[in-house]
């Protein structure tokens, strides 16, 4: 089945109402928006601790036009799989009519590569039906900006005030490596890429994982305008590459699969860099052209794997 | 027995984070006779104040981030400093 992801055939459904707690220029609703034109109304969102939480709104009014549960750090894995198997069991009894809701989470980087991630873990090893989304703006942006699991190297937080020191770990590969039905990568500047890829996984049954990588622009240091054309330099650099994986086997999606095979030159990973305040440390660095050619190195090496992987 | 819900539970609405306008310190102006209708600010503004069928624009909770003016492909949006005409 071929999808549709022409702006002019998006549903009008919005899952944002307008006048949100989130900073101007957050990504989170902006992919939330695309989410629930991709998913519909009949859906439910489970958030753990985050901006997409602290952007609700004052109670008793919330921007999220979906029922929406808010659960501990740790526990997105665990909730959404039990509100799913709640829901299959209240199905077959004849309690509630079908069709089922989709059940999604929604949850940061926070909450699936550190905190989260086992029981994000364990839920795509049970195969739970239900669409894990993190949304991965590469810090603990909501508490003020920490390291997370997520930041690149050489960017710097609250934690890491001189720039880390170390990488980032690659999650979207590791969920892959738990065999789940499906398994892609977005960004936030390629919003047909991404409702195309949540369409394709609301139609499969069992475990679901999507990253959408999401510029925070007080976190990054960056103007709110500019969320998704640095959204878009990482993805042309080869900083952050869009594939997805259909029961194992891996699609590198464009543009990144240009940049795999040679065909086109990545952008200057500098310029991506330096309009970032969080590398204005390695920008005044006198090691910078090293640090940036070894950055350089590390983006050729993952494409090079990642290629491989696709053509297994 | 009825079974009701004990928590307190909040209901979907515009302006749930406030009049979030007044956050604004430049204001998106769109030049209708430019505007192509491609949809592209349609789909970026994070807060969905943008009509899909006209490009209209809701001030009430449009926070001025400039995306829209930022990535529209013929320029048709200006951003103007508050109190200033367009």
């Amino acid at each position: 089945m071929s999808i549709s992801a022409k702006l002019t055939d998006m549903p009008d459904h919005e899952l944002i109402q307008r006048g949100t707690g989130a900073c101007a220029g957050c990504p989170s609703p902006m992919g939330l928006r695309i989410v629930g034109k991709a998913l519909g109304p009949d859906a439910i969102m489970v958030m753990t601790p985050s901006c997409a939480v602290a952007s609700i709104g004052m109670m008793p009014k919330s921007c999220y036009d979906v029922p929406v549960l808010n659960v501990c750090f740790a526990s997105a894995g665990a909730s959404a799989a039990g509100i799913s198997g709640a829901l299959d069991v209240q199905i077959a009894k004849g309690v509630i009519a079908g069709p089922k809701p989709v059940v999604f989470n929604w949850v940061g980087d926070g909450g699936t590569y550190d905190i989260g991630f086992q029981g994000v873990s364990a839920a795509a090893e049970r195969n739970d039906d239900f669409i894990h989304f993190c949304y991965n703006n590469e810090a603990y942006s909501n508490t003020g900006v920490q390291r997370s699991g997520a930041t690149p190297l050489h960017a710097a937080t609250t934690t890491t005030p001189a720039g880390k020191s170390e990488g980032k770990k690659s999650m979207p590969l590791l969920m892959l490596d738990h065999a789940p039905a499906y398994v892609a990568t977005a960004s936030i500047a390629y919003p047909q890429d991404f409702y195309k890829k949540i369409a394709k996984a609301k139609d499969i049954k069992g475990f679901r994982y999507i990253e959408l990588h999401a510029p925070c622009g007080p976190g990054w240091k960056f103007p709110a305008s500019e969320t998704v054309e640095i959204g878009r330099m990482a993805v042309k650099t080869g900083a952050w590459a869009l594939w997805e994986a259909e029961n194992g086997a891996l699609t590198i999606n464009a543009p990144t699969l240009q940049l795999a095979e040679g065909k086109t030159k990545p952008s200057s990973l500098e310029d991506y860099l330096k309009v970032q305040g969080r590398f204005a440390g390695l920008m005044k660095d006198a090691a910078k052209e090293q640090a940036i050619a070894v950055m350089a190195q590390g983006i050729e090496k993952e494409l090079a794997d990642l290629l491989a992987r696709s053509k297994r | 027995m009825t079974k009701e819900v004990l928590q307190p539970l909040a209901k979907p609405v515009y302006g749930a984070g406030g009049p979030t306008g007044t956050w604004r310190s430049q204001r998106p102006v769109l030049d209708k006779e430019k505007c192509t209708g491609c949809l592209l600010c349609w789909i970026y503004c994070p807060e969905a104040v943008i009509a899909r069928e006209d490009r209209a624009i809701d001030y009430e909770y449009c926070k001025g981030c400039g995306l829209c003016a930022r990535e529209c492909p013929v320029g048709a949006i200006a951003m103007i400093r508050e109190g200033e005409e367009a």
